[in-house]
């Protein structure tokens, strides 16, 4: 995604959105190339027309004068047919490819995007990015770009999701609507695929290429005031069934009717993967060298400390197979497997290279697209997961809360890590092991970092979706004395 | 860039579809910021390209592309129409669309000094110069600003014979200085939080700010807050500034009254709305002092919900949302306007950008200017907290229950601010908190607050609305709620 988009998600106020609340910007996602050069099914360019586009540019910012040059080339071929009230009601496609071009000129850089690829227009990027570039005061810390760097492997590029069209996901979309009309209930959602690759390149002969398929099903099930939700996403669009994420919603709506209101309160909750996602999602920016720096992280003077409980274990690995995006960043460098917390204990942070410079460590390969002021993030996070099923998990539960998913999350207390947020579709009472009914939705107020110090049992890591935070792979969690301050209407 | 749309819409024609609009839009952006005394980004960014819809067999296909040639185009529209035949595999009933006439015109928003023509080192001087302030102050950890341009080019053809050109230029700028001190992390920002103020104005808005007057007050402040009292747990009186009263129209008016999200449209992601069907003009919504229109109008002012035509070609209008606490009014399309009884769009529908399907969305929803002057208002309240700039907003899927916290506040007794208060919040039930207001401050206090990056729909989109709104009072508020000891 576009470096401005997700920058004015994060920090926007809205309806509720993935990046919105992160209030981080993040890098588009960069990889190397694995696989045929133009796959079956693809709509996108072959590897060879990016490097041509790249090399076209490099070669014009040299005659323009430019002392260095790296340049982007993004491409996204995507659709997404939605769904709601039982039917197909907004279908839509894109196909967009830009092209972005850092200039360094005198100590002093700056970034210039076109999607235009005539040679006018590229010729038009790089002189606005060289006059931007001399626009500005020299910068001490920018460093010479890096040379040709070796990346690892990965492969997630898969041709049933490639070839999956309007008719395919119109198909899928009426099984679950007929689901909803059959059981009296109101089907929304979406179903999407698509394909992106990015590409890097620059004047000191760093070239670096990835491309991949996305896919997800989300759908909310409505039964009279009740409703709940079920989501999967993945580069292979076989990895999940959108009829069984369906019956899944379909009969938890149902189990959702007839919410009776309990007293806000401190409870035990059993947070589904979604909702332990849009939770720890938040976490990310604050293991960036950048943020400790400018002394805006929940990690300052915390560092090597016991800060989680010992069953927290968190990694930054962009080849685990449950993850997607580049095994590069946004200047080439290779992304760095890092583990960020071991049993409990944060040890270490992801470093932009300017970051690594200023704090004598070495560059781990997370840092953003140049010219930026929040440095680097962690963009595949991987927390380690337990044996403890969700029917387990009830089991175990005396009195508390199994909890699908939360909603609208925003940070009150950046240090505590204090968030805010909604309960939504299916919030459930468990008492003495088994789930007793429905009841209506919470407001929460609570720190991660008391709710980690917290964690009773853990599942086992699976890829989760929601809302609130990007993918990641992260267990379902039964956790004690989570703060419940209010209760809403429904 | 006519021929393109003529050549879209033919194409779509011949290939089924019954209707069709087509927009190209041409999108042109500089970000500036700086941190700590650095430059931070500095970025131009360019996008051009066309997105069709089209109803076929009485369902909506939807396609984008940026290859704009005569080829590019034609197969664009002609997925477009392949893509609304698949819809209709699962549709319920065929789109019908209320009458709208055609329109031929131009437009553009007024403004004074094009910010893309203002050199470059004039803006950096700038910010860098407010930064530089902020950082001279002791306590404060971390300085940042920001400045943003966009001018917007749109042409929109339609199948009905519209030929609308409107170019939009944008503005926006803000300054924040963060404070870490003793296990805590406390902000101020000018003018507003997440960016500053945004507007539909050149660069006389960043001119009109005086960033380097207000940046060593905020910078103080920033420093202060960690000595401050916390903002005590109660029910009680509360006035809002303008900046966070804009939001809290945003957050529990401006969504809720949109009628996509109404009709179920919005329930997989952005939610629904407690404002259902039977509640127009019988809601009490909020006490009779309170008056909310969306207004799309220039005359309201130069907000990000101004324009000439919305995105389907429907002139700006003003619609009555609250009249005098009673609910009266939705944001509308040609799609739902008959579903509430309307003989038209209220003229709402609006897209990101080319490759974004055209939905309804705020405009200017502004909360009216009443009767108070702001000194009277404080002088007024004998027991009272007031908030100022957002830090937190949330609020439930069908916009009941919200809270928000607030950068700084202010302990108001006797009619006087007596101390400052740190980490304010509060939280309510929509109806129930607008309820609740018994004072609004007069147009001298009035400002159309812009909101730059609403998110909503899938796939995402953000949007710029505007929020007029004057500093109000609100009586027997929850307060303190997100701080509370248990």
């Amino acid at each position: 995604m576009k470096l401005a988009k997700y920058r004015a998600k994060l920090a926007g106020k809205k309806s509720g959105s993935k990046a919105a609340a992160l209030q981080m910007t993040m890098p588009k996602r960069r990889a190397r190339l694995s696989g045929p050069t133009r796959s079956a099914g693809a709509e996108l360019r072959s590897e060879r027309e990016l490097r041509g586009t790249i090399e076209t540019v490099l070669h014009l910012a040299k005659t323009a004068g430019a002392e260095e040059t790296e340049v982007h080339v993004d491409e996204v071929a995507d659709a997404l047919t939605r769904f709601a009230n039982n039917g197909i009601h907004q279908n839509v496609s894109e196909h967009v490819l830009t092209v972005s071009v850092r200039t360094v000129i005198e100590g002093r850089t700056a970034r210039a995007t076109t999607n235009r690829l005539d040679e006018d227009s590229l010729r038009g990027v790089v002189e606005a990015s060289l006059s931007l570039a001399h626009s500005q005061p020299t910068d001490p810390r920018l460093l010479s770009m890096p040379g040709k760097l070796r990346y690892g492997r990965v492969n997630r590029f898969i041709k049933a999701t490639a070839k999956l069209g309007p008719e395919d996901r119109a198909r899928a979309v009426r099984r679950a609507c007929d689901l909803a009309v059959k059981k009296g209930q109101v089907a929304a959602g979406i179903f999407s695929s698509g394909q992106r690759q990015t590409a890097v390149g620059n004047s000191r002969g760093l070239f670096a290429a990835y491309r991949e398929t996305h896919s997800q099903f989300s759908v909310t099930m409505q039964e009279e005031a009740a409703a709940s939700w079920a989501k999967a996403n993945a580069a292979d669009v076989r990895a999940y069934d959108p009829q069984k994420l369906a019956e899944r919603a379909s009969e938890k709506a149902h189990l959702a009717v007839n919410a009776k209101e309990l007293a806000p309160g401190r409870y035990t909750v059993i947070l589904e993967p979604a909702a332990v996602l849009d939770l720890v999602g938040f976490l990310f920016y604050d293991f960036a060298a950048t943020a400790l720096q400018d002394k805006r992280s929940c990690l300052n003077e915390r560092m090597g400390k016991p800060l989680f409980g010992q069953n927290i274990s968190i990694t930054d690995d962009v080849f685990h197979p449950l993850q997607q995006g580049a095994p590069f960043d946004g200047e080439g460098m290779p992304r760095q497997r890092v583990p960020l917390v071991e049993r409990g204990v944060p040890k270490n942070l992801v470093y932009s290279r300017v970051a690594a410079k200023a704090a004598g460590k070495k560059p781990t390969g997370h840092g953003f697209a140049l010219p930026n002021e929040f440095g680097e993030a962690p963009m595949n996070l991987v927390f380690g997961g337990g044996e403890a099923s969700l029917e387990e998990m009830v089991a175990s539960t005396d009195r508390g809360l199994l909890v699908t998913r939360l909603w609208y999350i925003r940070e009150v207390d950046p240090y505590e890590k204090v968030m805010t947020g909604m309960t939504r579709d299916g919030l459930f009472l468990v008492e003495k092991g088994r789930v007793a009914g429905a009841v209506r939705n919470f407001r929460f107020n609570q720190s991660l970092i008391e709710m980690l110090k917290n964690v009773e049992m853990l599942g086992p890591a699976v890829r989760a979706t929601g809302e609130e935070a990007f993918e990641m792979v992260v267990p379902a969690m039964k956790v004690s004395g989570f703060h419940f301050s209010e209760v809403t209407k429904f | 860039m006519w021929d393109l749309c003529t050549n879209a819409l033919e194409t779509a024609r011949l290939r089924g579809a019954t209707y069709g609009d087509v927009r190209v839009m041409h999108l042109r952006q500089r970000d500036l910021t700086t941190k700590n005394g650095q430059v931070g980004t500095l970025a131009q960014s360019e996008s051009i390209g066309l997105g069709i819809r089209v109803l076929a067999n009485g369902a909506w296909g939807f396609a984008s592309t940026d290859r704009l040639t005569r080829e590019g185009v034609a197969a664009c529209a002609a997925k477009a129409v392949a893509i609304a035949k698949a819809s209709a595999l699962a549709k319920r009933s065929d789109v019908v669309l209320a009458p709208e006439k055609a329109y031929v015109d131009s437009w553009q928003s007024p403004f004074r000094k094009d910010p893309l023509e203002i050199p470059l080192e004039t803006q950096l001087a700038l910010l860098l110069a407010a930064d530089a302030e902020m950082h001279k102050v002791k306590g404060v950890t971390l300085t940042e600003t920001s400045m943003q341009f966009r001018k917007i080019d749109s042409w929109l053809a339609s199948s009905i014979g519209s030929r609308i050109h409107q170019r939009k230029v944008i503005s926006g700028c803000g300054i924040g200085a963060t404070s870490f001190q003793g296990g805590e992390i406390q902000k101020r920002s000018y003018p507003n939080s997440f960016g500053g103020q945004h507007a539909l104005e050149g660069y006389e808005l960043v001119e009109s700010l005086d960033l380097l007057k207000h940046a060593p007050i905020i910078a103080e402040e920033a420093a202060a807050l960690h000595a401050a009292a916390q903002c005590p747990e109660k029910y009680g009186t509360l006035i809002l500034a303008g900046n966070q009263l804009g939001l809290q129209i945003h957050e529990s008016i401006g969504h809720p009254i949109e009628l996509d999200r109404v009709l179920g449209q919005e329930a997989n992601f952005a939610g629904t709305s407690f404002l259902t069907l039977d509640q127009l003009n019988r809601l009490k919504y909020a006490s009779p002092i309170v008056n909310v229109v969306a207004d799309a109008r220039l005359d309201h002012g130069p907000g990000l919900g101004t324009f000439a035509y919305d995105d389907e070609g429907v002139p700006a209008q003003c619609t009555d949302i609250i009249k005098e606490g009673k609910f009266r009014g939705y944001l509308s399309n040609r799609e739902t306007a008959h579903l509430v009884g309307l003989e038209r769009s209220s003229g709402t529908m609006r897209t990101e950008s080319w490759n974004r399907l055209p939905i309804i969305r705020m405009t200017n929803v502004s909360l009216l200017p009443g009767m108070w002057d702001y000194e009277d208002l404080l002088a007024d309240t004998s027991d009272g907290i007031l908030m100022d700039t957002n830090r937190s907003w949330s609020i439930d899927d069908r916009r009941y229950q919200f809270q928000f916290s607030t950068e700084i506040g202010w302990e108001i007794k006797g009619g006087k601010k007596v101390r400052m208060l740190k980490n304010p919040s509060y939280s309510g039930i929509t109806t129930e908190f607008w309820n609740s207001c018994d004072a609004i401050c007069k147009f001298d206090h009035w400002t159309l607050w812009g909101t730059p990056n609403c998110g909503k729909g899938q796939p995402m989109q953000t949007m710029g609305t505007g929020h007029g709104a004057a500093p109000a009072r609100f009586r027997n508020v929850r307060i303190g709620a997100a701080f509370a000891k248990e």
